[in-house]
């Protein structure tokens, strides 16, 4: 097997490469799009064969990180005695393992999406990507706090110009709005992230999970953690820029915005917040749930009344996030598991749901579900990938959706049957507004004329939705590759959460 | 009183050579007539490149000279370093304009030495006399510059208002020198300092003349509520001219700033800390708010220079190594983000003249796709967006502040930065996504796009090997703090 040692690395600047490519064609304007495209395609595609490379040489039998690449970056760091400077520190484990593979999967479907829907700027379009590509590896194998910081703020700019130049009429509105309120959350976390290398004397994330911070300390570094996380996966009451931002962006910005920028704030809890600040995460954890369970009932009545199509899945992405974050927050095995799981199935699902409106969207050009109706008579194969994906949001039994919703419910059910109880009702309600979509845009009279000009699924959008569909059945069949991956380093993120809190309890009792 | 030998002359050589340079310069272009300003200008640049030379190759360590008036340490040579650089690239810059704009005369080169000189002598003073001198000599030569443009109303206002406004806060920095000198009886900085060494009380009439120094230099730097000039007269004075404001003098005040409150009253930190706390969060909370409205690119670029000024203070209100540190870096940064959003600037022509309304820009990302990306690449670093340059800036006196335990000024330097990115991204919005204005004038001046590469590049890979920078900023911080 390839045993190079900078594979993570290469994974994650690849992508560069593909930009530096990019800049490099000259020609007529058709050509120039042609072969950018192309471009573009050949290296998300090496990115994702790459990955798989890693997925495979992993070892799931242990929690420690894996692909490790460490090296000096910014010198001795601030002067001072005993403080390391800041390091190029990449590798992954259990917990990121997943994302990284998540990002490299639907990063070519992206692209494809994009092949016909985006006409002019094409240059610019597939840089922007390309470079978002790049940051969002980068968070999930970045093993600094500077570094993770850096990769995470950084991956604003290419969406913000995704959403502004190529977005829809409230283009701009949309993407100031998701602009300022991730900055807004994140620079508190900046300020949080330099508390802790004041106290700790390291960035590093790993020694930090070993750093004990007093407890008051760790109330005000969790809430500065929180206002990043909360508003980026996003929880009630932040969530108000998604839908304006999934609504406005391109198709393949809506699905990477769902599929893989939102989980950056579930994994920014189960990195940092769990496993650095275990006594304030217990302490906060009826707050996460309450949000969490506001969340999951009023978005899913919201998501009820929506006559935009894009806008229902966004708020439908606010619910499904809501389990999440209660999953996170049961500090159990299946919760967490379940957690992470729900992420990559919600990852693919929503993903595939935005691209399924981007194909209606692409013929009729708009997203009204009044518009549509009867879609099952003239798009056949359209209304069975759409089945699928409304099937697996719903969470039915051998869909992807249903393993990660009943994990967390499960883990959840352990920790308080009440939280259990009314994040069920969240199920029965997707099932209402998603049961509800399908019928009103597939089924019903084929009556309108330009519904009946529509045709049916292309061979490029076979190709998007075939290893979707794949991937949603195969982790509702059989997520057991996937568990092997999550379980032992979530078993040892519990393990030393446990620790901590009976450490700190030990010293509560002391007199 | 000793006798100057040769040897005291040797930490002075560069300002010598800059200051005899001027002269040549000046009788040069006398006797030459205005024909000669291209001449003139190619030699400025070069004496200014040369003095950097000498800088350079000055004996390393703290050297002081005439009686301890003037002193050379590695803070001095970093911020000289820096200024030389800022003038060098202003008169590189400006030589197209001020041809197009038909202000070619031979003054405008050797102003803009004589300012130099002046703010290279500020950054090293090491008493009241000297840096009321050199402060003098700097802001003489900036009024001139201003009001240039004699044809021009607009310039002739911008330069009376500087002019008057630079008077009144040099008359409140000579009495907060007066009341220094009567209750220290003596105007020399180490020695000063000696009279606070062991925790004296200090007298009230010591506090106050603290506070006029601090307007006095508040109002050189532009922090709020002294800032009042700083939109007026960039908005009035020659673009060229402000491209030069934005920088130079900037950061030479800056450096006077943090030598005149570490220096002498480094042991009195607690007293004239709130002072710096609260000209910090007003310039960055008016920095921010006040630039969102703005139609002229000019005024707002003066809105965000008070703004910028506002986080370097957060450095200085830590009043520590790192304090220092982190505001030498902001000021390097700063340095290389201005001087490439002025060679845009500079560059914003049309058929009829120059034009600095904002629309202006409208869809230059499809006309000029480079120098769209050029300026998007200053505007995000100028809103403080990783990874880019100014993000660095802010993190280095962000963690002095956190370090020092200042979190209420850190929280709200972030939350105006956040208010700021607003306007840094309409411009963006601006180029990106509105329709075409009228488009820019073809080619853009050679030695504008050189410029303008060597900044963006070096916005944009800053975070690849910062090293260099922060280890300079690192030795000059600590010949500051422990001399």
């Amino acid at each position: 097997m390839l045993s190079w040692p900078y594979l993570l690395s290469t994974v994650t600047f690849l992508p560069l490469v593909g930009v530096l490519f990019i800049l490099l064609i000259r020609g007529e304007p058709d050509v120039v799009a042609r072969n950018t495209r192309n471009v573009a395609l050949f290296t998300t595609i090496i990115i994702f064969l790459l990955s798989l490379v890693i997925w495979l040489q992993f070892d799931t039998s242990t929690a420690e990180f894996q692909f490790v690449e460490k090296s000096g970056w910014i010198g001795d760091g601030l002067p001072g005695a005993a403080r390391e400077g800041f390091n190029y520190h990449m590798g992954v484990d259990g917990i990121s393992m997943l994302f990284v593979i998540l990002t490299t999967f639907l990063m070519p479907l992206c692209i494809l999406a994009s092949w016909e829907a985006i006409e002019h700027r094409v240059k610019e379009y597939m840089i922007a990507f390309l470079m978002l590509e790049t940051l969002m590896i980068g968070v999930f194998c970045a093993l600094d706090l500077v570094l993770f910081y850096l990769f995470f703020e950084a991956g604003l700019i290419p969406m913000f110009l995704i959403i502004g130049v190529w977005g829809g009429p409230r283009r701009i509105y949309a993407t100031f709005k998701f602009f300022l309120y991730t900055l807004l959350g994140s620079v508190l976390m900046l300020l949080a992230i330099l508390a802790m290398y004041f106290h700790a004397g390291t960035t590093d994330i790993p020694s930090l999970m070993q750093a004990n911070f007093p407890s008051g300390m760790q109330k005000w570094l969790w809430l500065a953690f929180f206002a990043s996380f909360a508003v980026k996966v996003p929880m009630w009451p932040v969530h108000t820029w998604l839908p304006d931002a999934h609504v406005e962006a391109p198709t393949a910005g809506s699905v990477i915005l769902a599929g893989v920028l939102l989980k950056m704030g579930g994994y920014g809890f189960l990195r940092f917040s769990l496993p650095m600040f275990p006594e304030a995460s217990v302490f906060f954890t009826p707050l996460i749930w309450t949000l969490s369970v506001v969340a999951i009932i009023y978005t899913s009545l919201v998501a009820l009344m929506q006559e935009d199509m894009k806008k229902l899945i966004a708020y439908s992405s606010v619910a499904h996030m809501g389990f999440i974050t209660i999953g996170t927050f049961t500090f159990t095995q299946q919760g967490i598991d379940g957690a992470i799981l729900q992420m990559i199935s919600h990852g693919i699902v929503s993903g595939a749901l935005f691209l399924c409106v981007g194909v209606v969207y692409d013929r009729m050009h708009t997203r009204e579900i009044a518009r549509y109706g009867g879609l099952v008579n003239n798009m056949p194969r359209y209304a069975l990938v759409f089945m699928i994906f409304t099937m697996a949001t719903i969470g039915l039994p051998g869909t992807s959706g249903f393993v990660g919703e009943m994990t967390i419910l499960v883990g959840a059910y352990q920790a308080s049957s009440w939280v259990a109880a009314l994040a069920t009702t969240g199920v029965i309600l997707g099932a209402a507004y998603s049961l509800w979509l399908y019928r009103r845009v597939i089924f019903g009279e084929l009556v309108r004329e330009d519904c009946k000009k529509m045709s049916d699924l292309n061979w490029r959008e076979v190709a998007i939705f075939a290893p979707l569909v794949a991937a949603a059945l195969w982790i509702g069949i059989y997520p057991k590759p996937l568990f092997d991956v999550t379980a032992v380093s979530v078993a040892n993120l519990l393990q030393q959460h446990e620790w901590a809190i009976e450490a700190a309890r030990t010293a509560l009792a002391k007199p | 009183m000793t006798s100057l030998g040769a040897a005291d002359l040797v930490p002075v050589i560069p300002e010598l050579f800059l200051a005899a340079a001027g002269m040549a310069l000046l009788m040069l272009g006398v006797f030459r007539g205005d024909g000669s300003t291209r001449f003139v200008s190619t030699l400025s640049v070069l004496s200014l490149a040369i003095a950097f030379l000498l800088l350079g190759l000055l004996p390393e360590g703290r050297t002081e000279t005439f009686a301890g008036m003037f002193v050379t340490d590695a803070f001095a040579v970093f911020v000289k370093s820096l200024v030389l650089l800022g003038s060098a690239l202003t008169i590189v810059m400006s030589s197209a304009y001020i041809r197009s704009e038909r202000m070619e005369r031979f003054e405008f080169p050797v102003l803009v030495l004589f300012a130099t000189l002046g703010m290279m002598m500020m950054v090293s003073a090491n008493d009241l006399m000297s840096l009321y001198l050199g402060l003098e000599l700097q802001s003489l030569s900036l009024y001139v510059l201003a009001a240039f443009k004699r044809e021009s109303t607009r310039a002739t206002e911008a330069g009376l208002k500087y002019f008057v406004l630079g008077a009144l806060s040099s008359g409140m920095l000579l009495y907060g020198c007066s009341l220094i000198y009567g209750f220290a009886g003596t105007t020399s900085f180490p020695q000063i300092a000696g009279l606070f060494a062991g925790g004296v009380e200090v007298s009230i009439g010591l506090i106050v003349g603290i506070v006029f120094l601090t307007a006095g230099l508040a109002f050189k730097v532009s922090a709020v509520p002294f800032h009042m000039w700083t939109p007026d007269v960039y908005e009035g004075a020659p673009t060229a001219v402000t491209a030069f404001f934005a920088v130079a003098p900037k950061i030479a005040a800056l450096g006077l700033f943090v030598r005149a409150m570490i220096a002498p009253f480094g042991e009195l930190a607690d007293e004239w800390r709130q002072i710096i706390v609260l000209l910090s969060v007003a310039s960055i909370a008016l920095g921010a708010v006040a630039a969102i409205g703005q139609s002229n690119i000019k005024r707002l670029m003066a809105y965000s220079s008070i703004g910028h000024v506002g986080y370097a203070l957060i450095g200085l209100a830590a009043g520590t190594q790192q304090g220092v540190r982190g505001v030498l870096i902001y000021l390097a940064i700063y340095l290389a983000m201005n001087v490439g959003a002025f060679a845009v600037i500079l560059s914003m022509r049309v058929k009829n003249g120059m034009v600095e309304r904002i629309e202006d820009l409208g869809g230059l990302a499809q006309s000029r796709p480079m120098m769209a990306a050029a300026m998007a690449i200053f505007m995000f670093s100028l809103a403080g967006i990783p990874p880019l340059a100014g993000f660095f800036a802010k993190f280095y006196v962000l963690a002095a502040a956190i370090d020092a335990g200042l979190y209420a000024l850190a929280v709200i330097g972030v939350i105006g930065s956040v208010v700021g990115a607003y306007y840094y991204l309409r411009i963006i919005k601006i180029m990106y996504i509105d329709p075409q204005a009228e488009p820019l004038e073809k080619p853009m001046h050679r030695e504008l796009g050189v410029v303008l590469t060597v900044s963006a590049l070096f916005t944009l890979l800053f975070f690849a090997y910062p090293a260099p920078l922060l280890a300079g900023a690192e030795a000059a911080a600590a010949s500051l703090m422990s001399p």
